[in-house]
């Protein structure tokens, strides 16, 4: 193993020393734990920042250890039959290992303040190495075996941040449920990991798209290659919260709002997005098209929702959904790079906007509690307003990400959502499928919209309250600072010069699409055609989405700031359409109804089946045993006990009967022996 | 008349049955003792009589000797054991020494 993979593996341990430290030894010193696991993820976060530095201008493609785990000593398909793990640093790992470490890094930092006085303050600090532990191992591995083992791990850790403050009923349902609906996309991804063992006996990213270089596809049908892409994605499906299974990610929003940034923003639901960007070697034409489908559907359901929700946190839950739609589509039409692009740029500015509407609810909680009011939502946006200058750091930070997220011009997610949209116009061009450019750029236009209300109802005009205006503070610094370096991060310089093109920035240069295997007859268009095409689409994507973006923040301030347009009258002239947008299209109810009620249905069904049936049966033996040893304890008392007692009683009775004879007295004997001897006597003579 | 055998023999059955009735009727234990003489005694009167009479001869009156002598060893051990269930019970009546009743 050369130095760097040392170096990378000592990056996925450490978060797991401190998750191990902290939670066996954290309650010893609870104030401290989060100084320790701080410490340990800002060394991660060096070394990592060593291995983006050391990789990138590397000629070697990738740094890679493996070796044998098991070897079956046998063969299958003239294959032999052994599993081989190990870990492998190319450039998108290098990228992604910084992106988690400094997320998580700052997210720690931020902690410190935001947790301070929590009564499980030590765990929380343990479960989040433990989460960054899993992370950084989805990025490092080079096979598909230890990804799902920690795919597994970030599920599980999830569900231990989200239900941090279990005692909170809508906390814990919230974390059941967030385990749950991912376990349904982990099934697919089960399956779709088991064809590809069936068929190649590997399950090394290397190994498999090797075989299906050499022509080797499962069962020899590109029908099941698309499918095992596919079954794969279903675990990208439910982790990065795409529809169907998009229904988690809100209510995940019970978790502190730092877990918030660090899971539900940037690197937990980007692992479904990374499994993507892996398995794209291996996905055909078929399988990019759904999944450009899928993406765009999410992306366009979450930013409709996003306009109609009240709660700072529900409304940047849905809009993150519907940036990962943006990245899965991305990724779907053949964007690759764009679609990873966009992964690292949304990582920075939503974990930011997630860190600032953490430091919005903070600052609110303190006020409500001054003034003793425990009514209020601290999360709704309507009892905000006017944090303008009680707050101003945040609201400038906050403001970065929200043009960030908007796409405007000079920001990293102008550059991202740019490239995305130019692959969508060129992909339609190749295919025909027109919708999917169409419903990007209305997202856009959507996203600029919700984002600009949020920020306008939040921080302009006069807070709703005078007497808790007074009350309303600027978060501590240990808050502010990670928010200012991710909103530093925001800006385009740190990922291309060109301001208007990430083209030639050193993203683009070093994470290419990697080298198609698919078979010639079901691959998408080849990867040098489209890069072509986007070029040529990139000005008209370019003002398109400046155009559309622009509108959304236009109609925005119109309605909101100006009041030129009055939203409750929209929501009343469209009042089904606005119930139908807050109830969020009903999937929760659709789900309850039917997944949800068919599960409980079942099991309420095999729960009677269990006290009626097998418990009756169950019964029914006891009982039947019961009158067997009734009868037998009857037969016992009464026959067998009956003819002994008869016995002894017969006996006693002639007993009796005799023992008159026996007086004890020699003369009677004697008279006896003598009558006796008489009769004898008289008997032989 | 002359005596003959049967006279003896006569005396000796009412000698018998007068021990015998002893033994059985009387309720002292010493009486019942010497009803016991009696039927020996009776025996012996059949012995002497069978050495006139019949072709015993000596050994009759052997046997009657005999008989005498045991009829002294068994007074005497017989006293012994009525003098030991008198010292026991306080009493020589043998209707009360009915121990192996029960």
């Amino acid at each position: 193993m050369t130095t760097e993979l040392t170096i990378a593996l000592a990056i996925l341990l450490l978060p797991l020393v401190s998750f191990i430290l902290l939670i066996f030894t954290g309650k010893r010193y609870n104030d401290k734990s989060g100084l320790v696991g701080t410490a340990f993820l800002g060394v991660d976060l060096l070394m990592s920042l060593y291995i983006l530095f050391a990789k990138i201008p590397s000629e070697a493609k990738v740094w890679d250890f493996t070796f044998t785990w098991i070897d079956f000593h046998s063969f299958v398909n003239n294959v032999p039959l052994k599993l081989d793990i190990g870990i492998m640093v190319d450039n998108l790992t290098a990228v992604m290992l910084v992106v988690v470490t400094l997320i998580s890094f700052l997210v720690h930092l931020f902690s410190l303040a935001y947790m301070k006085g929590d009564i499980r303050y030590s765990r929380y600090y343990a479960n989040l190495g433990l989460f960054t532990f899993s992370m950084l191992g989805i990025v490092i591995t080079n096979n598909y075996l230890l990804m799902y083992v920690f795919w597994e791990l970030v599920g599980l850790s999830s569900y231990l941040l989200i239900g941090h403050w279990y005692e909170k009923k809508s906390a814990a349902d919230a974390s059941k449920k967030a385990f749950l609906v991912n376990r349904v996309g982990d099934l697919g991804f089960f399956i779709g990991i088991m064809i590809v063992w069936m068929q190649f006996s590997t399950l090394t990213y290397d190994g498999i798209f090797t075989a299906i270089q050499n022509g080797i596809i499962p069962f020899d049908s590109n029908t099941w290659l698309t499918a095992a892409g596919l079954l794969i994605f279903c675990g990208a499906v439910g982790k990065s919260a795409q529809f169907p299974l998009h229904v988690w990610l809100p209510d995940a929003m019970e978790g502190p709002t730092p877990v918030s940034a660090l899971i539900h923003a940037a690197t937990m639901v980007a692992a479904g997005v990374y499994l993507v960007a892996r398995t794209f070697p291996m996905l055909t034409a078929d399988a990019l098209l759904y999944i450009a489908y899928i993406g765009a559907i999410t992306a366009f359901i979450a930013a409709t929702i996003a306009i109609a929700q009240n709660d700072i946190k529900k409304i940047l839950a849905y809009s993150t959904i519907s940036q990962l739609g943006y990245m899965v589509m991305g990724l779907g039409v053949g964007a690759y790079t764009a679609g990873v692009f966009h992964l690292v740029t949304h990582a920075a500015f939503k974990a930011g906007l997630f860190l600032a509407s953490g430091s919005v609810i903070h600052a609110m909680h303190h006020a409500l509690h001054h003034v003793g009011d425990h009514h209020t939502d601290a999360q709704d946006i309507r009892y905000m307003g006017g944090l303008k200058n009680k707050m101003p750091v945040t609201f400038w930070t906050m403001m970065i990400f929200t043009l960030a997220i908007s796409g405007v011009p000079l920001t990293s997610g102008f550059l991202s959502k740019d490239e995305i949209l130019a692959g969508t116009l060129a992909f339609s061009k190749f295919t025909g499928h027109t919708l999917i450019p169409i419903i990007g750029f209305l997202v856009a236009g959507l996203t600029a919209f919700y984002m600009f209300r949020m920020m306008i109802v939040v921080f302009f005009g006069e807070h709703t309250d005078k007497h808790r205006s007074k009350h309303l503070h600027e978060s501590p610094n240990v808050m502010t600072v990670p928010l200012m370096i991710l909103a530093a991060l925001s800006f385009f310089a740190f990922y291309s010069f060109n301001p208007i093109s990430a083209s030639h920035g050193w993203f683009y240069e070093n994470v290419t699409t990697p080298t198609v295997v698919v078979p010639e007859a079901v691959s998408a268009t080849s990867t040098e055609e489209f890069v072509e095409e986007v070029h040529h689409q990139h000005t008209l994507a370019m003002i398109l989405s400046v155009s559309v973006a622009g509108l959304g923040i236009l109609i925005a301030f119109a309605t909101y700031y100006w009041k030129k347009i009055s939203a409750d009258a929209i929501a009343n002239a469209l009042k089904p359409v606005h119930n139908f947008l807050s109830n969020k299209w009903y999937f929760d109810e659709l789900y309850d109804a039917t997944a949800v009620a068919a599960t409980v249905g079942t099991a309420r069904l095999l729960a009677w089946f269990d006290a009626k049936v097998i418990d009756g049966v169950v019964n029914g033996a006891a009982s039947v045993t019961r009158l067997g040893s009734v009868i037998s304890g009857k037969f016992d008392s009464i026959v067998v006990d009956g003819i002994v007692n008869f016995t002894a009683y017969f006996a006693g009775f002639f007993g009796m009967l005799l023992r008159t004879v026996q007086t004890g007295k020699v003369q009677t004997y004697i008279v006896f022996a003598l009558v006796g001897l008489m009769v004898l006597l008289a008997l032989y003579i | 008349m002359t005596i003959t055998l049967t006279h003896f023999l006569l005396i000796s059955a009412i000698l018998f049955s007068l021990g015998v009735y002893a033994v059985i009727t009387r309720r002292n234990a010493i009486m019942v003792l010497m009803g016991i003489e009696l039927i020996l005694n009776s025996a012996n009167i059949n012995f002497l009589a069978f050495s006139r009479y019949g072709g015993l001869n000596i050994e009759g009156q052997m046997a009657a000797i005999f008989v005498i002598i045991l009829a002294a060893a068994e007074a005497a051990v017989a006293l012994a054991i009525v003098l030991n269930i008198y010292k026991r019970f306080n009493t020589v009546n043998v209707d009360e020494i009915s121990l192996l009743k029960d």
